[in-house]
């Protein structure tokens, strides 16, 4: 069977950080389908994992209520993640370099530098309803599955 | 998370396994290291062999735990690391903060 090549999924997830675990499980099914491989996958996962926390605890305030919605497309060797919250919006300019020197002992703000380190592409924009939209996106290297991997 | 606790001479030795993650793992490492403190073990060594996953709140949560111990008069050093978790220290250059060793032999001698 050949790999396919569009794989697309959409979530809607409320704010608790226990619907973390969906939303990964979620990527790692799409990888595995897509044949993207062990360390690719790893990052991506942890891209993502700060992308919704982020959502959760500082756009929704942890508020059950209110959504996080994630979309996921595999196209080709592109990888792209979008995290929408309902939250307020925030400038992502104003987040410190947590690698200088002032800041490494700092307990917070690698959030965004873990997306940044792990992705090709981070961009901040707003959700329609007024929330902070991160859209991440990676070039993948694909590995071609051997038929033992297909069901 | 799961985590194992032993005392070696006057080191307590921390054994964590699975994710360090926002929510859970972040912060049963806060509440291990402060029973530490308050088992009056100043000497810390986080074995972090079987950790798979470890997030920025995870990674926070060890810094806050560093400057605890440290301000305290003790140290707080880390142990057996993977290579992923060896990589996010480099890239948060947080290797430059933490003391990291390779074995439980290694993390003792560390301390004398």
């Amino acid at each position: 069977m050949p790999e396919p090549s569009k794989l697309h999924a959409h979530l809607v997830l409320s704010s608790r950080f226990e619907n973390i675990e969906i939303a990964e499980r979620t990527l790692i099914d799409l990888c595995d389908r897509s044949g993207c491989n062990g360390d690719q996958r790893y990052w991506l996962v942890t891209a993502l994992r700060e992308a919704v926390a982020n959502a959760i605890r500082h756009g929704n305030r942890q508020d059950p209520t209110r959504n996080v919605r994630i979309d996921y497309s595999f196209d080709d060797c592109v990888v792209t993640i979008r995290v929408e919250d309902d939250g307020e919006g925030f400038d992502p300019t104003t987040v410190p370099d947590p690698t200088d020197s002032a800041n490494l002992l700092r307990p917070c703000g690698r959030g965004i530098f873990y997306m940044r380190q792990f992705m090709n592409q981070v961009r901040f924009g707003r959700a329609p309803g007024g929330g902070t939209a991160v859209e991440m996106v990676r070039r993948l290297q694909l590995e071609t599955r051997s038929t033992s991997d297909e069901e | 998370m799961k985590s194992e606790i032993r005392d070696v001479s006057d080191v307590r030795i921390i054994e964590l396994s699975g994710k360090i993650t926002i929510g859970s793992g972040d912060v049963k490492i806060r509440e291990l290291v402060n029973a530490a403190l308050e088992d009056g073990r100043s000497k810390i060594l986080l074995d972090l062999g079987g950790v798979t996953t470890i997030d920025s709140s995870g990674i926070g949560e060890m810094v806050a735990c560093y400057t605890t111990v440290t301000k305290r008069g003790g140290q707080l050093k880390l142990m057996r690391l993977s290579s992923k978790i060896n990589d996010i220290l480099h890239v948060t250059q947080l290797i430059t903060v933490f003391d990291v060793l390779d074995s439980v032999q290694e993390g003792l001698a560390a301390f004398k």
